[in-house]
């Protein structure tokens, strides 16, 4: 993609990804948006940042994917404005990052919706939990949320949640309905708001990947890889061969793990609980094998800065490689019965469709994007070390509806499964812990394609060893909007099958 | 269909043994006892997220799997928290659900029991206590028992709700239920 016509003068940021960093005014901000959607580009986050302490003002960061890696612009806003350019009219899936901003910082885009997204009452409009001012002491106010109401002949809502009737995460969809077909869905998240980003702010830079590891703790390696990433980039350092092979050994095992867990649950939520029960089974061998090898189910601490905390013997490299061919094995039983199962496929098959043209327009990305025929995965796009090594098979589908999104997670488990094995069998030697000397950057970015998408992560260092700032970025944001138009014209008793099929995270967005 | 049911022929039953030796034996009929004299028949926990990683879940859900065998011990999760006699709680409870919380709870019908999941609901966890997170479940409503760990394993989660049975409260209610008095 040439940029030549807007002047940039890119820098590119040391890290294990390509990331270039370049100023930008506003109208420049809206070219550049404009052509990288033309050119089949992507928004990846649009964060803010309080600068009044060093630069004055505020900073609007956005980053955006094109061939070449990660753009990010900044846009400096003044302080006496508060404002900046809508980006949501090229990038729909800004909206709600925008009303994010505005909540958290009080900058505001110029045009489009200004309902709050995140803050629900629990501080007032007029106060701003990540301005770096902000002490943090009001009452709660009670405010009423204005959904957008669906009127006609027969029209009726019906409002679930935040707290639901199954075992998941809290969040409020309000569904207008004819008869039992879904006419609009409206969500509202922001319920799992805990404050996250001001938390980042109070630890120590070497002690971040345990929060980020938590951000949503289904993407606990993702996340902590990521930050890993940013911080080693800051740094100038590159963690020994060994660890590299460990994280991504973790990382495809987390992978498999919940498309295990989604496997089952899709079959059980179409009817079918021997998939359920089949599925939850080999979920449980792998997490106990996890046991034996991390010393825990759920690596939610296996990583850190400048390595791993945990090394393999050969006992333990045996015990992991014997696993894979048996889990194969039954990944193939299981996908024959899926496949066979006509009344599974009469469910899954054009049950929550997201055609190409749609999710390339919403921007849907990640497992699901790629069930929708958009091919991105940052394990081939821009193969970091140990991917450039292993020549990831990107999985994909075109349909775009639920048995699409389950064709790919049993393509992406058998995927991951062969890339374990590689990974096992040819673990480098070496070290698994690389020193980390302090910082010199001032922004390091990590990124990493977690098994529901690229997770994000933008760390700024402050002052000794702590983290001046630092935003997570889940996929679950671009993701959710689209769920919205994938229901309509569903029934709603298929909405629980449809929502799982994309699987998204509610605490990952809600920060 | 011929190849599900060779599946599940081939399978069987992989639920593992509650407790072998004969002092636990004794020790889960008289837990079931008690569940069936304090709850009728069976323990029916409707899970509330409070505003957890969704870590604690992937847990509950595992708990649910063949290998636990949790309806075994008469241990049932429900839809709603007007069919449940415990609300098990996870996350640092964020400011925005402590409402959602406390009407859940309320909606609970009397006795009811509160586990606290997870290093979050013990005490907040990494999230602590902020201008969006309340911190523990504690805060927020009566907690009977908690459950550390991040995330706690399975087998954690079902030791923390059988302890709840050998509670003092428990005693009281079975007491009152012993007598046929209405319990509270
Ligand atoms: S205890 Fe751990 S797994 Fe559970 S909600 Fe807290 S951070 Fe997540």
């Amino acid at each position: 993609m040439d940029y030549t016509r807007f002047a940039l003068n890119p820098e590119t940021l040391p890290g294990a990804v390509p990331v270039r960093r370049a100023t930008v005014n506003g109208e420049t901000l809206r070219g550049i948006c404009t052509a990288v959607h033309e050119s089949g580009g992507l928004l990846h986050a649009l964060w803010g940042c309080d600068e009044r302490d060093r630069e004055g003002g505020y900073l609007l960061r956005v980053a955006l994917q094109d061939d070449a890696g990660l753009l990010l612009l900044e846009l400096p806003v003044d302080a006496a404005q508060l404002c900046f350019p809508n980006v949501a009219d090229t990038f729909p899936a800004a909206d709600r990052m925008q009303r994010a901003v505005h909540d958290l910082l009080g900058l505001r885009p110029q045009e489009g919706d200004t309902r709050p997204w995140l803050r629900h009452g629990s501080w007032p409009a007029d106060c701003f939990p990540l301005r770096r001012d902000y002490a943090g002491s009001e009452p709660p106010t009670a405010e009423d949320y204005p959904f957008v109401r669906v009127t006609g002949n027969g029209v009726h809502e019906i409002a679930v949640g935040p707290v639901h009737a199954g075992t998941i995460e809290p969040g409020h969809f309000c569904f207008s309905v004819v008869g039992e077909k879904v006419l609009r869905l409206e969500e509202r998240f922001g319920y799992a708001h805990k404050g996250i980003e001001k938390r980042f702010e109070t630890l120590p830079l070497m002690d971040g990947q345990r929060l980020a590891a938590r951000v949503s703790g289904d993407s606990a390696v993702a996340f902590s890889w990521a930050y890993c990433m940013a911080l080693e980039g800051l740094c100038g350092v590159t963690p020994p061969l060994r660890a590299l092979w460990l994280r991504a050994l973790c990382l495809e095992r987390e992978r498999i793990a919940n498309h295990l867990g989604d496997l089952g649950a899709l079959g059980n939520d179409a009817g079918f609980a021997v998939g359920l029960a089949q599925f939850s089974r080999l979920k449980e061998d792998w997490l106990r094998t996890n046991q034996r090898a991390f010393g825990a189910r759920y690596l939610m601490d296996a990583l850190v800065p400048g390595g791993t905390r945990c090394d393999l013997d050969a006992a333990q490299r045996r015990d992991l490689l014997d696993a894979l061919p048996p889990l194969t094995a039954e990944l193939g039983v299981l996908r024959d019965i899926y496949d066979d199962h006509t009344g599974l496929q009469d469910r899954f098959t054009g049950a929550g469709c997201v055609p190409p043209a749609l999710a390339r327009r919403l921007g849907l990305i990640g497992l699901s994007g790629r069930a929708s025929g958009q091919s991105w995965d940052l394990r081939c796009d821009h193969a970091h070390a140990p991917y450039d090594a292993l020549a990831v098979h990107m999985a994909g589908r075109l349909q775009g509806d639920v048995a699409a999104r389950v064709a790919v997670r049993f393509e992406e488990t058998l995927e991951s499964l062969r890339l374990c094995q590689v990974l096992l069998e040819n673990l480098p030697g070496g070290d698994v812990r690389g020193s980390m000397p302090p910082p010199a950057g001032r922004l390091g970015i990590g990124w990493i394609e977690g098994w529901r998408g690229p997770v994000l992560v933008a760390l700024e260092p402050g002052a000794d060893g702590s983290i001046r700032r630092c935003h997570p970025h889940d996929p679950s944001w671009q993701n959710w909007p689209v769920i919205e138009h994938a229901v309509i014209g569903n029934i709603v008793a298929d909405f629980p099958l449809i929502n799982k099929s994309f699987n998204l995270s509610y605490s990952g967005q809600d920060l | 269909m011929l190849r599900t049911l060779k599946q599940i022929a081939r399978i069987g039953i992989i639920s593992e043994p509650v407790s072998l030796t004969a002092a636990e034996r004794g020790e889960r009929d008289a837990l079931q006892e008690k569940i069936r004299r304090i709850y009728g028949r069976a323990l029916c926990i409707r899970h509330v997220d409070a505003g957890s990683c969704n870590g604690c879940e992937l847990e509950i859900h595992a708990l649910n799997n063949p290998y636990y065998n949790l309806e075994g011990y008469g241990i049932k999760f429900v839809a709603s928290p007007r069919h449940a006699d415990l609300l098990l709680v996870t996350g640092p409870v964020s400011r925005h659900m402590q409402d959602a919380l406390r009407r859940t709870y309320e909606a609970v019908p009397e006795p009811k029991w509160v586990v606290a999941l997870g290093d979050c609901g013990c005490n907040g966890g990494l999230f602590g206590c902020g201008y969006a997170s309340a911190g523990a479940v504690s805060d927020v409503i009566p907690v009977d028992v908690t459950v550390p760990g991040c995330p706690p394993s399975p087998g954690a989660i079902l030791s923390g709700i059988l302890t709840l049975l050998n509670t003092p409260r428990a005693a009281s209610v079975q007491e009152s239920a012993n007598q046929g008095q209405q319990p509270h």
